[in-house]
């Protein structure tokens, strides 16, 4: 098409018009990555946002209590700053009574209802002069209007990390995922290349089959299955939660997608390159191991990636098959419970949340190639 | 002995018969090529030799062992395949070491017999590369190549040329032929739909058509002497003109009379019994020339006439129900179109078959 | 790091499990019937074995889906018909219950909600975004972050979202974009996903949101696999650019557009992770997945009316079933 006027190269509505789709598909996760980033209390009170740009805002600082005052002639006072060091925050104006934390510019001197004489200067240092030596136990409180930059931190991250157990949870996706992405891909490529060129009966009846199950709900499955389970577990005497009963779940679930994908691959390979491998005396067995595997790589990865990230997004078989317990709650599982528990603490829910997504847009931005293929492949998963 | 021997060969796919019962006997170090239009079942009697299908009734011989269940890796073939059926993932080194891999060879044969291989077709340079990062006829020389080093009693070629542009075609034909030449013990079975290539390359020619044989012969055999109809009109280039005809006289004095009134003499053995009977009068188109007078056989507006340069094509129409007559005359003559001409041939240069398309057998000269 | 340690014995004892089975099985066959040479007892033997291996080959892949999937979908129909233990037969009585329950029928009528809005959203935005993005240089970029959300769990999702549509009483800072967004228009902020039946369309536009790149990657694919001479030959004939799309491109890509829907559906009825995150069925937004899993578990597990709502669930993708088999089988023919 390329080269033909006007119909390849769109105006700029078009560019305006993706450029809006875009953000409308983005926003919500970028707020969700800015929001884990924030201060946690922040987050409770404003909006992500604003958390991009310098905002102005009302505070409330505290000076040291009396007991750290000095004096100098006859005048006692208490010196400090308002921000930490290197906060980037300035101060606009200040004020005395939370009422009006704007009454007065900076560099000025405003008199507090103690008698007690305030200069608040724009970097935040602040200087208490009173005549009268402080006495309680608290300090005062400072009100100011201040322009804050941007600030993002760790924090949440280190928290959810440590103390939530989402590193545990991590660990243990990884547990569920490896074996249930590379168990189902050996099995369905042997199972692909006997139906794509060895003959036996019943060859197309079973395509048939596989191409049905793809479409199979995964929840006419749960109960016959966890009823097996529980039965194989009372029967043997072992947990009936178990990692091998989840990796052999997925890849019971994954195996339909699977065999229909790298049969079709396989099925397009051409067949002279495995009849010259044959009249070379290489056995089936040879054949694929030498010859089908390396060649089918492409759709291996294609296939490898979508299980990798069907596993690790699952949330239902998940719950179905393995425990609550620390040592098996997967990240969806935990965030599912995180949700329930620690519902308004978005702190906690934001960092938990980029954490889980995180392994999976890495793959996807990485691989996305082959993902694409696959999808084109066999876009039928059930 | 012969080398290979098919006896009442068979094959069916389901209820599709596509070898109808071939018997051949190819003798050691011969060329043979098969060749037929398209369907005609030349491949499938080529993957039934080489083992690549299995054979639904019948028997095949290979240095007079019966193979017909021997896996193709044990009946001493190599076969060069049409796409060339390289392993894409493995250098041209060991795409030709291979099958010698598989049989547990030891190293330092492989690598000598993939070296005077790659020796014998110029490919030492490219031993390290992979097959995408060759040419078409690079990577045909590699099939050829890989079938080298299998050392086979039996060479089978699937249409090996026909992915090749025209120039390359000639090139690498000559290439086989003189390996051919260099591997006299070594029978080559040639596939092709391409006359040019059998011509060329055939010690004898199997020209097959629907699954069965219509003709075993030595090119020359084939092209002067057609059993029946279908091998006339198959090889040669333009095909053979044909015309209907009544047979006339027979034993010595064999004539026919065509369509335009003409009664030609024959150097046909016509049996008594065929006088009277149709038949179809056969001459090819570079033994025609333009008639002087009175002696043309056949009459007609000329349709078109191809100037090639060397030769002019001239197609003259012969009535209604009959294709045009091909008369293939030297360069230098002009010719309008839409003019009558008449065209006529010398006697010896007339075939004359049956009524069921089975040549008469020709007069020894 | 102890349970590091074990988690990668476990994964390399599984798949190292799974890959000897393979490689003994065929050893072993190949010890049996010996066929290195070519004598008749050869002959016969390798016969015999390329009778035996393709079976080898596809034992596990039958194994594991006659066990996770062939057997359930049997025993899911046949445990319909019992009592909450699974022991008792109970005839239609499950489905009978299942008629006359509310929540069932309003899972019913909110499926069919999403089975309407669902594929017909994400198919159309993929569709237009599809077309819009072949037809400017950063196409590509922007596929990508539109594709993105398809790498994202329905349950992160519903996080994402949770956080958009969050609600704070009116007066006090508004920390969700939409009501954010609406209080700047000038009206009152929203509980949205409190909202009975318009909370349906707040919890489906996370899976528009997913789905829509997914639809872009086939439909994108698809319209670039139109020959380009029809284009062509439309535009000399002089089609606008609305009009090529719509009666030259669109026409050519109804196959397509079928597979991408249908696939949509199905994912549709299996919808449960984004319903139990937001709302898990309050707030009249039930759908049938997550009826089915609260059923599994509900007062120690109701197994009867559990199977009976997958039975339904199936019975709804039956005829895709049909649909996808006869196409896969005619393009087998077609090979």
């Amino acid at each position: 098409m390329a080269g033909m006027a006007g119909s390849k190269q769109g105006g700029w509505p078009v560019h305006v018009a993706v450029i809006f789709l875009v953000i409308l598909w983005v926003l919500p996760t970028f707020g969700l990555l800015v929001s884990s980033l924030r201060d946690k209390d922040l987050l409770a009170v404003s909006g992500w946002w604003t958390a991009l740009t310098t905002t102005e805002r009302n505070e409330v600082g505290r000076a040291p209590p009396p007991d750290e005052q000095t004096q100098e002639d006859a005048e006692y006072v208490i010196a400090g700053n308002l921000f930490e060091a290197d906060s980037g925050a300035r101060v606009a104006r200040f004020g005395v009574s939370i009422q009006r934390p704007d009454e007065f510019p900076v560099g000025e001197t405003a008199e507090m209802r103690s008698g007690a004489m305030l200069t608040v200067n724009e970097d935040g240092s602040y200087r208490l002069v009173s005549t009268e030596p402080f006495e309680g136990a608290r300090g005062q409180r400072l009100f100011y209007t201040a322009a804050f930059p941007p600030d993002f931190t760790l924090a949440n991250y280190e928290e959810v990390l440590t103390s939530e157990g989402i590193g545990q949870s991590f660990i243990n996706s990884l547990t569920v995922t490896i074996p249930a992405t590379i168990i189902p891909i050996l099995i369905a490529a042997y199972a692909a290349y006997a139906l794509a060129w060895m003959k036996f009966p019943g060859r197309a009846l079973l395509l048939s089959v596989v191409v049905g199950l793809l479409v199979v709900p995964l929840q006419m499955s749960l109960i016959p299955l966890l009823k097996l389970y529980n039965d194989v577990g009372a029967i043997f005497g072992v947990p009936s939660k178990t990692y091998v009963g989840i990796w052999l779940a997925h890849t019971g679930f994954g195996m339909p997608l699977a065999i229909y994908l790298l049969r079709n691959y396989i099925a397009g390979l051409p067949g002279e390159i495995m009849e010259s491998a044959r009249i070379d005396g290489a056995s089936d067995f040879d054949i694929f191991v030498r010859i089908v595997l390396p060649l089918s790589l492409p759709a291996l990865a294609a296939f490898a990636i979508f299980q990798f990230l069907w596993v690790w997004n699952d949330l239902l078989v998940a719950m179905v098959f393995l425990g609550n317990g620390d040592d098996q709650l997967v990240l969806t599982g935990r965030l599912r419970e995180l949700l329930g528990s620690r519902g308004g603490n978005w702190e906690i829910l934001t960092a938990s949340a980029f954490i889980s997504i995180v392994v999976p847009l890495l793959v996807f931005f990485s691989l996305q190639r082959f993902l694409v293929r696959g999808l084109l492949a066999g876009s039928v998963k059930g | 002995m012969a080398a290979v021997e098919l006896t009442d060969l068979k094959k069916s796919f389901g209820a599709v018969h596509v070898i109808k019962g071939v018997d051949l006997d190819i003798q050691q170090g011969e060329f043979v090529v098969f060749v037929g239009p398209s369907g005609c079942g030349k491949s499938t009697l080529l993957r039934l030799i080489a083992g690549l299908e299995d054979i639904s009734s019948g028997e095949l011989k290979i240095g007079g062992d019966v193979v017909n269940d021997v896996p193709p890796s044990k009946r001493g073939i190599a076969m060069v395949f049409q796409s060339y059926a390289l392993y894409p993932h493995m250098t041209v080194y060991n795409n030709m070491a291979f099958g010698m891999k598989l049989a547990r060879a030891s190293k330092d044969e492989i690598e000598k017999r993939v070296r005077s291989a790659a020796e014998i077709l110029q490919l030492t340079p490219l031993l390290s590369r992979l097959p995408r990062q060759l040419s078409g006829g690079q990577r045909q020389r590699v099939a050829i190549g890989r079938a080298i080093v299998r050392d086979p009693k039996v060479f089978l070629f699937d249409e090996p040329l026909s992915n090749l542009d025209a120039a390359l075609r000639v090139a690498t034909r000559i290439q086989i032929a003189k390996l051919s030449e260099s591997m006299p013990d070594t029978t080559m079975v040639y596939v092709t739909h391409d006359q040019v290539e059998a011509m060329t390359l055939a010690d004898r020619i199997v020209v097959l058509n629907a699954g069965l044989v219509e003709q075993v012969g030595s090119p020359m055999e084939l092209y002067h002497q057609p059993a029946n109809l279908f091998v006339a009109r198959f090889i040669g280039s333009p095909a053979m003109n044909i015309a209907p005809c009544m047979i006339e006289g027979a034993n010595g004095q064999a004539r026919v009379k065509v369509e335009t009134g003409a009664s030609v003499p024959v150097p046909a053995d016509i049996p008594a019994s065929a006088v009277g009977h149709k038949g179809t009068l056969g001459v090819r188109p570079e033994d025609l020339r333009v008639a002087t007078d009175g002696d043309a056989i056949f009459r007609g507006k000329t349709l078109l006439v191809e100037n090639l340069g060397e030769v002019a094509l001239i197609y003259i129409d012969s009535g209604d129900e009959n294709e045009p007559i091909i008369a293939k005359v030297d360069g230098s003559v002009d010719m309008e179109r839409d003019v009558v001409v008449g065209l006529t041939a010398a006697p010896e240069h007339f075939h004359v078959f049956d009524e069921n398309g089975r040549a008469f057998p020709r007069q020894r000269a | 790091m102890q349970h590091l340690i074990s988690a990668l014995i476990a994964i390399v004892a599984g798949v190292g499990a799974c890959a000897l089975y393979y490689f003994a099985a065929n050893a072993l066959l190949d010890i049996i019937l010996p066929f290195r040479d070519a004598s008749p007892r050869a002959v016969r033997n390798q016969k015999l074995a390329s009778v035996i291996r393709p079976w080898l080959f596809l034992g596990p892949a039958l194994l594991v889906l006659g066990l996770y999937l062939v057997y359930p979908v049997i025993d899911s129909l046949r445990l319909s018909f019992y009592d909450r233990t699974g022991e008792e037969f109970v005839g239609l009585s499950n489905y009978g219950w299942a008629v006359n329950d509310p929540e069932f029928r309003q899972s019913i009528f909110n499926n069919l909600l999403w089975l309407i809005f669902v594929p017909a959203v994400s198919t159309g935005f993929g569709l237009v975004i599809a077309f819009l993005t072949d037809r400017i240089w950063w196409g590509n970029i922007a596929k990508s972050l539109i594709f993105m959300p398809m790498a994202i769990s329905f349950i992160g999702a519903s996080v994402i979202w949770k956080f958009i549509y969050d609600f704070r009483s009116e007066g006090s800072v508004q920390i969700g974009l939409l009501n954010a967004i609406v209080e700047g228009f000038g009206f009152a902020p929203q509980a949205w996903i409190t909202i009975p039946f318009w909370n349906n369309f707040f919890l489906m536009i996370i899976l528009v949101w997913i789905q829509t790149g997914f639809a872009m990657v086939i439909l994108s694919a698809a319209l670039r696999g139109i020959p380009d001479e029809t284009i062509e030959a439309a535009i000399i004939d002089g089609a606008k650019g609305y009009q090529l799309f719509f009666y030259i491109m669109i026409p050519q890509i109804w196959g397509t557009i079928a597979v991408v829907w249908t696939t949509i559906t199905i994912l549709v009825l299996k919808v449960f992770d984004i319903v139990l995150a937001m709302t898990n069925g309050q707030w009249d937004s039930e759908v049938l997945a997550n009826l089915m899993f609260d059923w599994m578990f509900r007062g120690g597990g109701d197994f009867g009316r559990g199977a009976t709502i997958a039975v339904v669930i199936m019975v709804a993708v039956i005829p895709i079933m049909i649909w996808n088999i006869r196409r896969a089988n005619a393009e087998m023919e077609n090979r």
